[in-house]
C-alpha cells in the first residue's frame, strides 16, 4: 500500500498506541518508586558459594513447610556477603550471610560502625578440600609439605636458599610420587576455597622447612609471602570458580590434578578419586572426625536486629539447625555437608535459637 | 571484423597472457574454496554447539515417575485436620509393603530416597482434594528421585563397581522391581516448564526464570522504547544542527559499544545505592538493561527516519502540516517497521544478558514464581549459569535443556523481527 493512502484511522491508532506506551512507562516508574520503601516479607540471604548449596536446600524446605515465602539466596562469596550484610540495618540490607570462613574482626568493626552490634554466629558443619584426579590414573598419596613444594612459588633448595620453584615432575619432590608433570587446576584468588587451601595446606606445609621458618624472625612479611604464594609458571592453573569445570577437565586429562570442595568429589565419585593427604583418604567419615587434615568450618550469620522485623528469620534458623537438616542423616548430609559432632550441634542449636550475640 | 579479431586472439594466446589467465582462474578458484570452507567451518561449529546442547538436554524435558498404592491409614492421618498428616510415613508404608525386606532404619531411609520429596506433597494434595480418601487407599504416580531418574535415563553405568556409582545395587534392584511390574514410567516433565528453581534436579524448572525474563523485558521495553524513539526523533527532526548535537551523537554511538557489565555497575550504583530499589527485582534488572538497549534503539530509529524520502516530509509541510503532525502522522508510522525490528533485536540481546544482572543481585536462588516486577526473580541466562555450577549430576541435562528454552525464545524474537521487516517494510 502506498504510504499516502493510509487511512486516517490507522495513523490515529498508531499515535494513540505510542501515547499509551509512554503513559505506561511513566506509571511503572512511579509505581516502582512507591513500592521501594515497602516492608519486605521475604528473607534475604547472601554470601559464600560453598555454603550456597546447603543454604538453598534449607530455604527450599523452609518455603515448603512453613507459611513464609521461600527465602531468596544469592551467591556473592564470603567476603562480598559480609560486605553487604554489614552495610546497615533496614529492609534494603540482607538478613543472613553465609561464610566459608569465620567473620574477621575488621568485618565486625565495620558492622558496628553501621549500627549492627548484635550478630548471631552459627557454625553449620565442615567442608573438606580435596586434591583429586581421574580414576584412569593411580591414586596419589601425598604429605602436606610435599604438596607445598609442588605448588609454592618459591621453595628452599638443598643449600637452604630460597629459589623459584624448580620442580616440574612429582617424582622430583619425592621418589614415592609418580613420574608425571605437575599440573594442578584450582580456584582463583577470589574464591573462599582458595583462601582455605592457602591457609590449611600452603601455610601449614611451609612450616616444615627450616630454611623458611628461619626467615620468620627476620622478615615476617617475606615469610608470609613465601608460604602463601602459589606458583605462576604454568604448573598451577587457575580454572575458575566453577568446580564442575575442573571435574570435567580432570576426566579428560588423567595426568592432571584438581583442587575442589568435597561435595564435588562426592557427586562425581565414579569419575574422580580424592588423593590421600598425610595418609588419610578424603571420605565423609574422615572429615567428620577431623582425621582428614584439609577441612574448614562453614558458618552463617544472622542480623539480630532483623529478627521479628522480617518475618520468619527465627523459624528459618530453627529449620537450619534441626536434626532433619544438619544431622548426620539429614538432607544437608545428602548434599555433602559434613555435620558437627553431636554435642557441638546441640550447643550450637541452643545458642542459635536464643540468638546469642557474637563476641570477639 | 575478422581483421580486428585476429590480432586480439593472438595477444591472448601468447604464453605470457595464458599464464596470466591461469593465475587469474587459480585465484578465483582459491577464493571460492576459502569462502566455502569458511562457511563450512562456521556450519560445523554451529552443528557441534547445537548438537551437544540438544544431545545433553533433550532428556531434561523428561522425568521418571513411580506408581505407588498409598493407604491413608488412621495411624498417620488426623481426620479433623487432614493437612497435618504424616505423609512421609504413608509413602514409607507403601514402599515397605512392596519391599518387606527393608526393616533396618538405614535401609528404610534408602528406600524412601527413591521417591522425590515432591511425593509427600502429592500425597497430601490428593487427600486435601478428596478428604473422603481418609482410611482408604489410592494409586498415585509420584516423581522419582534424581538418582533413579539418572538410572532410568541410562546415565548410570550398571557394570561399574558398586562403590563407584551414586546408586547402590540394592536401590537398583528396587528400581528394577518397579520397572518389571510396569510401575515405572518415563513421562514429559511439565514441572520443568512451569515451576521455579529447586535444589532437587527432578523438581527444578525454568518457569520462574521465564517469568523473570518476561518482567525484565517488559520493564526494559516500556522504559527504553518511548525514550529511545523520542530521543531519536528529537535529534533527527527538531534539534538544531549544532556542535553539541554532534557530541551527543558520538557519545550515543560509543555507548552502544560499552561492555554490558559496565551498565550493571551503573545499575548497582544508581538504582540500588541511590534510589534504594529492591535487590534482585526485575524492575532493577529491566531498568539496567533498558540503559543498555537505549543506544541501539536510538541508532536504529534515526537510521529508519533517515531512510524515509524527504519528499514525504516536504509534501506534508507544503500542505500545511505542523512539524509535530509530520512526525506523528507520516514519519513515525512509516518508520515503525524498521524501528520495531531494531527494538526487537535489542530486546533479544537483553534477553541473553547475564553479566549486568549479576551486579544487581539477580543471580540468586529464587523458588517462588515472581508475580510482578518488584518480586525477587532470576532470568533465563542466569538460571543456566546457576545450574552449570551445581554439583548434582542431574543438573547437567537441566542446564542444556534451559539453554534450549532460551534459544527457542531468541529464535522466536529474531523470527518476529524478520517477519515484521518482510511484511511491513516499504521499499522506496
Amino acid at each position: 500500500m502506498h504510504p499516502n493512502r493510509q487511512p486516517m484511522g490507522d495513523r490515529d491508532m498508531k499515535s494513540r498506541v505510542l501515547n499509551l506506551v509512554l503513559a505506561a512507562g511513566v506509571s511503572t516508574l512511579t509505581a516502582v518508586a512507591a513500592t521501594a520503601q515497602d516492608a519486605r516479607d521475604t528473607i534475604r540471604i547472601v554470601g559464600s558459594s560453598t555454603v550456597f548449596p546447603f543454604s538453598t536446600a534449607v530455604a527450599e524446605q523452609f518455603g515448603r513447610n512453613s507459611e513464609f515465602p521461600t527465602p531468596v539466596v544469592e551467591s556473592t562469596g564470603s567476603g562480598g556477603g559480609l560486605k553487604l550484610f554489614c552495610a546497615g540495618i533496614g529492609f534494603e540490607h540482607p538478613d543472613v550471610t553465609n561464610a566459608s570462613r569465620r567473620i574477621k574482626s575488621s568485618e565486625v568493626e565495620r558492622c558496628a560502625e553501621n549500627g549492627i552490634t548484635e550478630i548471631t554466629e552459627v557454625m553449620i558443619g565442615f567442608d573438606g578440600i580435596v586434591l583429586g584426579n581421574s580414576r584412569d590414573a593411580d591414586r596419589l598419596s601425598i604429605d602436606i609439605p610435599d604438596l607445598w613444594l609442588a605448588l609454592a612459588a618459591e621453595v628452599p633448595d638443598t643449600q637452604g636458599n630460597i629459589v623459584a620453584n624448580p620442580y616440574t615432575m612429582w617424582s622430583e619432590i619425592n621418589d614415592s610420587l609418580p613420574a608425571v608433570a605437575i599440573r594442578v587446576m584450582g580456584p582463583p584468588p577470589t574464591s573462599g576455597t582458595r583462601d582455605a587451601f592457602v591457609e590449611l595446606v600452603m601455610e601449614e606445609g611451609c612450616e616444615h622447612f627450616e630454611a623458611v621458618t628461619m626467615i620468620e624472625e627476620s622478615d615476617e612479611e617475606r615469610f608470609e609471602s613465601i608460604c602463601a604464594s602459589i606458583r605462576e609458571d604454568g604448573a598451577f592453573i587457575e580454572a575458575g570458580e566453577n568446580d564442575n569445570l575442573i571435574v570435567q577437565k580432570l576426566e579428560a586429562d588423567p595426568d592432571a590434578f584438581g583442587i575442589f570442595g568435597f561435595s564435588f568429589l562426592d557427586q562425581n565419585i565414579n569419575k574422580i578419586q580424592g588423593s590421600m593427604m598425610d595418609g588419610v583418604e578424603p571420605t565423609f567419615d574422615n572429615i567428620a572426625t577431623g582425621d582428614y587434615p584439609v577441612s574448614r568450618s562453614l558458618y552463617f550469620y544472622v542480623k539480630n536486629a532483623h529478627i521479628g522485623v522480617v518475618p520468619g528469620i527465627a523459624e528459618f534458623v530453627a529449620e537450619f539447625t534441626s536434626e532433619d537438616a544438619w544431622g548426620p542423616f539429614g538432607y544437608l548430609a545428602d548434599k555433602g555437608l559434613i555435620p558437627l559432632a553431636d554435642h557441638d550441634r546441640a550447643a550450637m542449636a541452643a545458642s542459635a535459637s536464643s540468638a546469642t550475640p557474637l563476641s570477639m | 571484423m575478422t581483421d580486428m579479431a585476429q590480432p586480439m586472439t593472438s595477444i591472448h594466446q601468447s604464453d605470457f597472457s595464458r599464464a596470466r589467465l591461469r593465475r587469474r582462474y587459480a585465484r578465483e578458484r582459491n577464493f571460492k574454496i576459502m569462502s566455502v570452507s569458511a562457511l563450512g567451518l562456521t556450519g560445523i561449529f554451529l552443528v557441534i554447539l547445537l548438537g551437544s546442547i540438544v544431545l545433553n538436554g533433550w532428556s531434561g524435558f523428561l522425568g521418571t515417575e513411580l506408581r505407588l498404592e498409598v493407604t491413608y491409614s488412621d495411624e498417620h492421618i488426623d481426620v479433623e485436620n487432614p493437612a497435618n498428616g504424616n505423609f512421609r510415613m504413608i509413602i514409607l508404608d507403601a514402599l515397605r509393603e512392596r519391599f518387606p525386606e527393608a526393616t533396618e532404619r538405614r535401609e528404610q531411609r534408602a528406600l524412601l530416597g527413591i521417591v522425590s520429596n515432591q511425593g509427600i506433597y502429592d500425597v497430601r494434595e490428593a487427600l486435601l482434594d478428596n478428604p473422603s480418601l481418609a482410611g482408604g487407599s489410592l494409586e498415585l504416580w509420584i516423581p522419582a528421585a534424581t538418582e533413579v531418574d539418572m538410572l532410568n535415563k541410562g546415565y548410570v553405568d550398571r557394570s561399574a563397581p558398586e562403590e563407584l556409582r551414586l546408586i547402590d545395587d540394592r536401590t537398583i534392584a528396587w528400581v528394577d522391581a518397579f520397572d518389571e511390574a510396569g510401575d515405572l514410567a518415563t513421562v514429559f516433565n511439565w514441572t520443568f516448564l512451569v515451576s521455579g528453581d529447586s535444589r532437587e534436579p527432578e523438581l527444578a524448572g525454568v518457569g520462574g526464570a521465564v517469568l523473570g525474563s518476561f518482567w525484565i523485558l517488559l520493564v526494559t521495553f516500556v522504559v527504553s522504547f518511548p525514550t529511545g524513539v523520542g530521543a531519536a526523533v528529537f535529534m533527527e527532526e527538531f534539534a538544531p544542527k549544532r556542535r553539541w548535537v554532534d557530541v551527543i551523537e558520538v557519545n550515543i554511538n560509543n555507548l552502544a559499544a560499552v561492555p554490558s557489565i559496565v551498565f550493571g555497575l551503573l545499575g548497582l550504583a544508581v538504582f540500588l545505592n541511590v534510589m534504594h530499589l529492591p535487590r534482585s527485582a526485575p524492575v532493577v534488572g529491566g531498568l539496567t538493561l533498558a540503559l543498555m538497549t537505549l543506544p541501539t534503539i536510538i541508532i536504529t530509529t534515526r537510521a529508519a527516519l533517515k531512510g524515509i524520502p524527504p519528499s514525504i516530509k516536504d509534501a506534508a509541510l507544503s500542505i500545511g502540516a505542523s512539524p509535530v503532525q509530520v512526525v506523528s502522522h507520516h514519519l513515525l508510522p512509516l518508520a515503525m517497521p524498521r524501528i520495531l525490528t531494531g527494538a526487537i533485536i535489542g530486546m533479544a540481546r537483553a534477553l541473553g544478558e547475564s553479566a549486568p544482572l549479576l551486579m544487581v543481585g539477580m543471580v540468586a536462588f529464587v523458588v517462588d514464581l515472581p508475580s510482578g516486577p518488584t518480586d525477587a526473580a532470576t532470568a533465563l541466562p542466569v538460571q543456566v549459569f546457576l545450574w552449570a555450577d551445581s554439583p548434582e549430576r542431574g543438573f547437567v541435562e537441566k542446564t542444556s535443556a534451559a539453554i534450549m528454552v532460551l534459544l527457542v525464545f531468541l529464535i522466536a524474537m529474531n523470527g518476529l523481527a524478520v517477519y515484521l521487516r518482510q511484511r511491513f517494510e516499504i521499499r522506496w
